[in-house]
Formats: C-alpha cells, sequence, structure tokens
C-alpha cells in the first residue's frame, strides 16, 4: 500500500467515525423519554446507531467506489486480480462483528436487569397483587389465596420497590377489544384513562379478557403483552409531568388502531387532588347499588365508554367469551 | 433419470409448462411463473394497504377488509412467492450446476411443485367465505374469533405448502449429496449449493413443527379443543413458541437461496473469483444452526420470562457474525474487479446495500430493552421488508436477469432492466426507510387507523410503493422485449465458469450432451490469462475430452 493511499483511509477512517459519532447523539428518532429507564434505553440505542452508522458508511462507500472505480472499461474482456481471500482480512472482519456483539449484548443485559427485567421478587409480587387487591399486604392471606398460577414465574418488566421506599401504585390493567379499563385497587378508582403521579414506582397488573393485547408507553420505552389467563406486569418511575399515548401493540382485531388512551402523570398534589375528585365522583354515582355481575357486558361497561372514548357500537360488538376470572378484574 | 428418456424428442412444447412434467427445467420454470403471478396478487394487496394508510382514518376499505388485505399480503408474499421462487432457482439450477441429468426424484418434484397452485387457490378462495384476518402470524385466540372458514383454509394451505417444501428440500439435499459429477467435490460445487443445503436443512428441521402447530391450531378452531385457548385451559403461548420455531428459521429459508444467487452473480459479473469460497460456504450453514434457536426474539414482550428473553437476545446477536462475514466477502469480491454495471449487478449491489440496513437494524431489534420499545411497530415492518425486499427480491431479481439468458437462449433488454433497477431501489428506500423512524415515534404495525400526526410521513411511503407497483412495468417490458426480439445468448453470454453454462441455451432435455467436464473451479476468474476468452476454451476442452475418451 503506497503512502497516499494509507493517508486517504486514515482520513476516511476519522471522517466515518467522527460522522457516526455525531449522528449516533443527534438522530432525533426517538420521541422524549419520560422516565430514567427511558434514557438508559436511549443510551442502549444511541450507541447501536453510532455503530450502525459506522458500518453503514463503510460499506455503501466501498459499494460506491466500486461502482465507479472498478468498472469495466469498454472492450476490456480480461479478468480481475485472481484474489480468492486474505485470511488476516477475514480474521479481522471476524473478530470484529464479534466483539461489537459481545458489548452489545453485555450492555443490553445490564440495561434490562437495571429495568427490572429478572427481579424474581417483582415477579411473584406483581403475582400476588393481582390475587389481593384492596386487602392491604397480608402475606399469610395471599399464600391462601394462592392458585397454581402463582407457582408460575410472572411475565413483564420493572423492579419491585426496594425495602425503604414508598410502596408502588398499584393499578390493575384489563385490555379488551378495543379499550383498556384501569382499577385501582387501593381507592376502587376505575377509570378509561391511566393517571399516575410523579416520582412514584407505579405498578400495573395486567390481565386481557378476550384476545391478546400489548400494552404500549412509547415515551416510557415499555411494552407487555396483556394475555387472557394470565397475569403479566410492568413497574416504573415517570419523571416527566405530561399526557402520553396508551397504545395496544398486538393485533387484536379489526378495530386495533383504535385502541388506544392516554396516561397522564401529574404532580403528587395534582394526582391526590384527581384522586379526590374521582373518588366523591364514584361515592355520587353508587347511590344506586347494581351488581356489575348482573349486567351484560356492555351494559356494564356503557358508564365507562364516554370517557374511554369507545363508541356504543364497540361495545354490543364485545364478543362473549369473556373468561369468568377475567371480569373479575373489574371492580367488585 | 429414467423419465428423461420418455422426453427423448427435441424441444419443450410451451404446452409441457401446464403438465405434471418431472423435467426439474420444467419445474423450475413452473415455480417461478406461479410465484410471480402471486407476487403480483400479493403486490396488488400490498398497494390497497398502502392506499389506505395514505390517510389517517379507515376511509378506503372497512377495518375487517383491512385486516384480510394484510394477512393476506404477508401470507401470500411469503409462502407462494419468496419460499417458492428460491425452489424454482434450486430447481432449475442445481442439477445443471452439479452436472446431472435431472433431480433425484423427478416425480415427488413435480408433486411439489403441483401443490402450489392447490395451495394458493385454496387460499385466495377463502375471500369468498371471509378471509383470514388475523395476520400471517394467527396467534390464538384472535384467530380462533375471528372467521372459522377462512382461519381453516389458511391453515390448510400452509400444511400443504409446507408438505411441498418438505418434499422440495429432501429432493435439494439428495441431488446434491449423491448427483455431482464424479469430478467435483464438496469444496468445489457452485456456492448456490451450499446455500441450498443449508436452506434445506432448515426446512427439514423445522417445517414440521409449523405444521403441529396448524394440526392443534385447526383443532381448537374446528372441534372445539383448547390446546390454545385460555378459555378451556389452553396457552396461547405455546402456539408462539411453535410458530416462531418455524417462522424464524422461515427468514432464513426465504433469504439463504438469495444469498446464493449473489455469491454466483457477482464473481462473473466483476470477472473475480468469490472472495473467502470457504467462509461463504460455512457462514451459511452456521446461520442456518444459529437460526433454529433464535426464534423467541419474536416474543420479547410475550409471555416469556425474563432469563428466557436474555438467552434468545444472545444468540440473536450472534447470527451477525456469520451474516456479516458474507456482507465482507462480497464487498471484497467486487473490489477491484472489473464490473459490467448490467441489470444482474446492479440489483446485486442494489441487494448488497438494502441487505445492509436490515441486518444492521435486525441488530438493534436482537437487543432485548431497544426490541421491547419497537415489537409489533412499524420499526419492524421496515426492518424485514429491508431483509425480504431489500434482500430476497433484490436477489431474487438479479437472478432472473443473470440466468435469463439461460432460461431462454435469447438476451433480456438492458435498457429496461436498468430503468427497472433505477424506479425499484427508489421506490424501495421511500416506501420502507420512513417506517423505522414511524415506528420508534409510536405507530403500531397493522392498523387501519392511526394518529394524524404520522400522515405526511405515511404519505411518503404510499408514494414510494406506488413508484415500486409501476417499477414492475419496465420488468415485463424486459422480460417480454427479451422474449420476442432478443438477440441469441449463446452457451455462455457472460463467460461464467459454473457448469450450467457449458451446455446450449436453453439446455437440452438431458441437460449435456455428455457427461460435463470440470476444467475450472466455479470461481477461478483471472488465474489464467489464457482463459480471457473462455468461451472457446469451453469447446476446446470438450472436444479435448471428447478425443481421449
Amino acid at each position: 500500500m503506497n503512502i497516499p493511499n494509507s493517508i486517504t483511509t486514515l482520513i476516511a477512517g476519522i471522517v466515518i467515525t467522527l460522522i457516526s459519532l455525531w449522528y449516533g447523539q443527534n438522530h432525533g428518532l426517538l420521541p422524549v423519554a419520560a422516565s430514567a429507564d427511558a434514557s438508559d434505553v436511549d443510551d442502549l440505542f444511541n450507541l447501536m446507531m453510532t455503530i450502525a452508522t459506522g458500518l453503514f458508511l463503510l460499506i455503501e462507500g466501498v459499494l460506491v467506489i466500486c461502482m465507479f472505480r472498478f468498472r469495466r472499461k469498454k472492450g476490456d474482456l480480461t479478468d480481475g486480480p485472481s484474489i480468492e481471500g486474505n485470511i488476516p482480512l477475514e480474521i479481522v472482519w471476524t473478530a470484529i462483528p464479534t466483539l461489537i456483539v459481545f458489548v452489545l449484548a453485555i450492555y443490553s443485559f445490564e440495561i434490562y436487569n437495571q429495568m427490572g427485567g429478572l427481579d424474581p421478587m417483582a415477579s411473584r409480587g406483581g403475582m400476588m397483587a393481582m390475587h389481593n387487591h384492596g386487602g392491604g399486604h397480608n402475606m399469610d392471606s395471599m399464600v391462601a389465596m394462592g392458585d397454581t398460577n402463582d407457582s408460575r414465574m410472572a411475565i413483564g418488566i420493572g423492579k419491585s420497590p426496594g425495602d425503604g421506599d414508598e410502596p408502588a401504585l398499584l393499578v390493575d390493567v384489563n385490555g379488551l377489544q378495543y379499550a383498556w379499563i384501569f382499577t385501582y385497587p387501593e381507592t376502587g378508582i376505575v377509570s378509561g384513562d391511566l393517571h399516575i403521579p410523579e416520582g412514584r414506582r407505579v405498578q400495573l397488573n395486567m390481565k386481557a379478557a378476550d384476545v391478546i393485547h400489548a400494552f404500549w408507553l412509547p415515551e416510557f420505552r415499555i411494552k407487555q403483552d396483556v394475555m387472557p389467563g394470565q397475569v403479566s406486569k410492568l413497574s416504573f418511575v415517570a419523571n416527566r409531568e405530561g399526557t402520553y399515548p396508551v397504545i395496544c401493540a398486538e393485533l387484536c382485531g379489526s378495530y386495533h388502531g383504535g385502541m388506544k388512551t392516554t396516561m397522564t402523570v401529574d404532580s403528587p398534589e395534582a394526582f391526590d387532588e384527581w384522586v379526590q375528585s374521582r373518588t366523591v365522583a364514584m361515592q355520587s354515582q353508587d347511590s344506586v347499588a347494581v351488581n356489575p355481575s348482573d349486567l351484560s357486558d356492555a351494559a356494564f361497561l356503557q358508564s365507562y365508554a364516554e370517557e374511554m372514548g369507545v363508541i356504543e357500537n364497540t361495545l354490543e360488538q364485545l364478543p362473549h367469551v369473556i373468561p369468568d376470572d377475567a371480569v373479575s378484574v373489574l371492580p367488585q | 433419470m429414467s423419465d428423461a428418456t420418455i422426453h427423448h424428442a427435441g424441444d419443450r412444447k410451451w404446452t409441457d409448462y401446464f403438465t405434471f412434467c418431472t423435467d426439474h427445467k420444467v419445474i423450475g420454470i413452473q415455480y417461478l411463473v406461479t410465484s410471480f403471478f402471486f407476487y403480483f396478487v400479493g403486490g396488488v394487496m400490498a398497494e390497497m394497504v398502502r392506499t389506505e394508510l395514505a390517510t389517517p382514518d379507515p376511509d378506503f376499505v372497512s377495518p375487517e377488509v383491512y385486516n384480510q388485505l394484510f394477512t393476506m399480503h404477508g401470507t401470500i408474499m411469503i409462502f407462494l412467492w419468496i419460499v417458492p421462487a428460491g425452489a424454482a432457482f434450486a430447481n432449475y439450477l442445481i442439477p445443471l450446476m452439479i452436472g446431472a441429468d435431472d433431480m433425484a426424484f423427478p416425480r415427488l418434484n413435480a408433486v411439489a411443485f403441483w401443490m402450489q397452485p392447490v395451495g394458493g387457490i385454496l387460499l385466495i378462495s377463502s375471500f369468498f367465505v371471509g378471509a383470514p384476518q388475523s395476520g400471517w402470524t394467527s396467534y390464538p385466540p384472535l384467530s380462533l374469533i375471528s372467521g372459522k372458514w377462512g382461519e381453516e383454509l389458511w391453515i390448510l394451505c400452509l400444511l400443504i405448502l409446507g408438505t411441498a417444501s418438505i418434499l422440495g428440500a429432501i429432493n435439494f439435499v439428495t441431488t446434491i449429496f449423491k448427483m455431482r459429477i464424479p469430478d467435483m467435490d464438496i469444496h468445489s460445487m457452485p456456492l448456490f449449493c451450499w446455500a441450498m443445503l443449508a436452506t434445506s436443512a432448515l426446512i427439514l428441521l423445522s417445517t414440521p413443527v409449523l405444521a403441529a402447530a396448524l394440526i392443534l391450531l385447526s383443532f381448537d378452531l374446528m372441534a372445539g379443543t383448547a390446546f390454545f385457548n385460555p378459555t378451556g385451559g389452553g396457552d396461547p403461548i405455546v402456539y408462539q413458541h411453535l410458530f416462531w420455531f418455524y417462522s424464524h428459521p422461515a427468514v432464513y429459508i426465504m433469504v439463504l437461496p438469495f444469498f446464493g444467487v449473489i455469491s454466483e452473480v457477482l464473481p462473473v459479473h466483476s470477472r473475480k473469483p468469490i472472495f473467502g469460497y470457504r467462509a461463504i460456504a460455512y457462514s451459511g450453514l452456521a446461520i442456518s444452526f444459529l437460526g433454529l434457536i433464535v426464534w423467541a426474539h419474536h416474543m420479547f414482550t410475550s409471555g416469556t420470562p425474563g432469563w428466557l428473553r436474555m438467552f434468545f437476545m444472545a444468540t440473536t446477536m450472534l447470527v451477525a457474525v456469520p451474516t456479516g462475514i458474507k456482507i465482507f466477502s462480497w464487498c471484497a469480491t467486487l473490489w477491484g474487479g472489473k464490473l459490467q454495471l448490467n441489470s444482474a449487478l446492479l440489483f446485486a449491489i442494489g441487494f448488497l446495500s438494502s441487505f445492509l440496513i436490515g441486518g444492521l437494524t435486525g441488530v438493534m431489534l436482537a437487543a432485548a430493552p431497544f426490541d421491547i420499545h419497537v415489537h409489533d411497530t412499524y420499526f419492524v415492518v421496515g426492518h424485514f421488508h429491508y431483509v425480504l425486499f431489500g434482500g430476497s427480491v433484490f436477489a431474487l431479481f438479479s437472478g432472473v436477469y443473470h440466468w435469463y439468458p439461460k432460461m431462454t437462449g435469447k438476451m433480456y433488454d438492458e435498457t429496461w432492466g436498468k430503468i427497472h433497477f433505477v424506479m425499484t431501489f427508489i421506490g424501495f428506500n421511500l416506501t420502507f426507510l420512513p417506517m423505522h423512524y414511524l415506528g420508534m415515534q409510536g405507530m403500531n404495525r397493522r392498523v387501519a387507523l392511526y394518529d394524524p400526526q404520522y400522515q405526511s410521513v405515511n404519505q411518503i411511503c404510499t408514494i414510494g410503493s406506488y413508484i415500486l407497483a409501476v417499477s414492475t412495468l419496465p420488468f415485463l417490458v424486459s422480460m417480454a422485449l427479451g422474449f420476442i426480439k432478443g438477440e441469441a445468448a449463446g452457451r455462455n453470454p457472460w463467460r461464467a465458469l459454473t457448469l450450467e453454462w457449458q451446455t446450449t441455451s436453453p439446455p437440452q432435455i438431458e441437460n449435456f450432451e455428455e457427461m460435463p467436464v470440470l476444467w475450472a473451479g466455479p470461481y477461478d476468474y483471472g488465474i489464467d490469462s489464457e482463459s480471457e476468452d473462455g468461451d472457446e476454451d469451453v469447446e476446446d476442452m470438450l472436444t479435448e475430452v471428447a478425443n481421449v475418451a
């Protein structure tokens, strides 16, 4: 390799590196991050984007150069040089990707673990809370109430609160074609949109009434399938006030695209106010006692339909396959 | 084999292509033309999907019909377009490349082909009873409650096509191992044959698992059993495991044959040996093996525990290593060559540049924390179209242009071929690149209605898809002009070294006049300056050997 050629290669390498480093931080492809975990995921993506940009520029650059520099001259019927391989080069381009994927795998593992994806206590807590809403944190009663489901590993992602921390705000989530219903077991609030306080851990215990749905919070970079017959959970801490979309991400039928609501992250004070206002509203409504299990699904959901943005027709189309235990997630 | 004697009389009649013919070349063409027919059918559905998505409201078709369209689009493009198109090349090329006169089991081969139209007609006929609308993944419980008969026809279609795929794979493996000319050891075999070995291994190991899953799903659907139905105590997650145990390898089943096509096209048109023959051959086998242990990366947000997600994250990332080896080796093959930028090579380079993006986003998706964000979004839709359109389909067109002279004996129209490439490349990138952005921002997939803030980007995608649709016209023009008034191609218009170019174009019914002679390795370009005008050399060698004999 002659000298000018090495210099050109060196400069090209530096330019590619600089562009990759810059673009990896400034791609602007992700929406705002509303939790610390989301920012960690973004850091991981930015690293991957940096590496990907570098490889993209390298390979596309080689291809473009080939198309111009190594184009066959008209009338030239000779062959190119007979190069059948180059062992050192092949070792390099095997070793470098191997190294990259090892680094990415370990880094991803760290982030996933940090988000609580491997937190066994969180998993078990998630299962039990489901069978225990409104009943406080009595271990004995939970064990007594445990059914065979409790021995199964719970599914989901998110940390359990540490010993000294404030207990997590529990919310039961029920997914059904084509709406989300949120129940706050501690206060009995039932809502079509989710309200949570900023800075406090929230734990969602999720179950589907009919088919598989997926609960996705794009601004929190978390998503978890919500399944009939099996509880899954998400736990997270919001660090940014605002109203964010809640989207169903698993095909659940013809109006799958319309199955969305919002999650409002309030300041702790504003959240308390919201809880107060909803509790008062509930008490005035509850003067006529109705046993929800006596009503059809459509009739029962009617009163929530408006605030959930669900059209009446959708309710009437509700499938009649909702298992009994799924309805029990709704307020008693 | 012995069947070849039935067709002793000279050339093929056009009616042969509509019969139960056991000639592997006829079957190859039958596969290719049939798969192109379904490409156009599936393409029309894709255009209807994109038209619907030009606006945020479900106004072009009803949401039910929309779900039917993308379900049928996915099923058709996978099972009736790309998989059989791979089988088309394998059928046509393997016997020619290894110097055999036919496949090992010609009748089985014809049976496998004729299952294609049967499966295809069953699938299309589901429109009369309400087409399936639970996606090509057909997850229960949704698939159990959204139209019984459409779903059942979908299952039957896949069982038939899966069986055909298994029959084909048995044929390919046996032919490659048992019917090579004696001179050709496994390391002087063209790389396309290596790719088909890796593909066939995957088909044989994974397709039966899909069949099992579909039969159980069928019981749930028709007989009210509860293998997967949670209302009866079944587990829908088990279906997902069984489904992806086939359907992730299916991605490699769809792309490995076309890796093989690229390994054939690049050396010929850049006049250089393939760079790292063994590395490319073995990395295909490595992809095939790894492909069997990565399926649950489709289930990172499903009912899977954390440790399982981490295991499948690690194995999935490893796939990047053998895939990287291939991409680097192909680039090194081009580097320093004498590139003839015809339609075949342009599509091959288009393949490299597009598939690269699919590979890079693939590594991103393997990282579970990021995948959890973009799973089931348009990011994934963008990713797999870069792999399957930017990868498989670009390479498929490259292969069609490359072997068109061999298959028809005439040259295609180069100008229209190049227009086809430019339009496809622009239309493809315009359609699928913006989807990555949409997915990361928050647009989920499989939706007939979406948030109005995504409308402008979606319209770019829709315009791109129209360009892509129109780009098939120059392709058809190039093919038709070649067929009507293309100049005669001769035996070896590309001066290529693999055996299929030693016989006439199109090859005679018995493939070769006599057993072909392996006078050079498949990619020995530039080794001997004497061999510049290779065509004559082949003739010389043949006469020489004939004289000796």
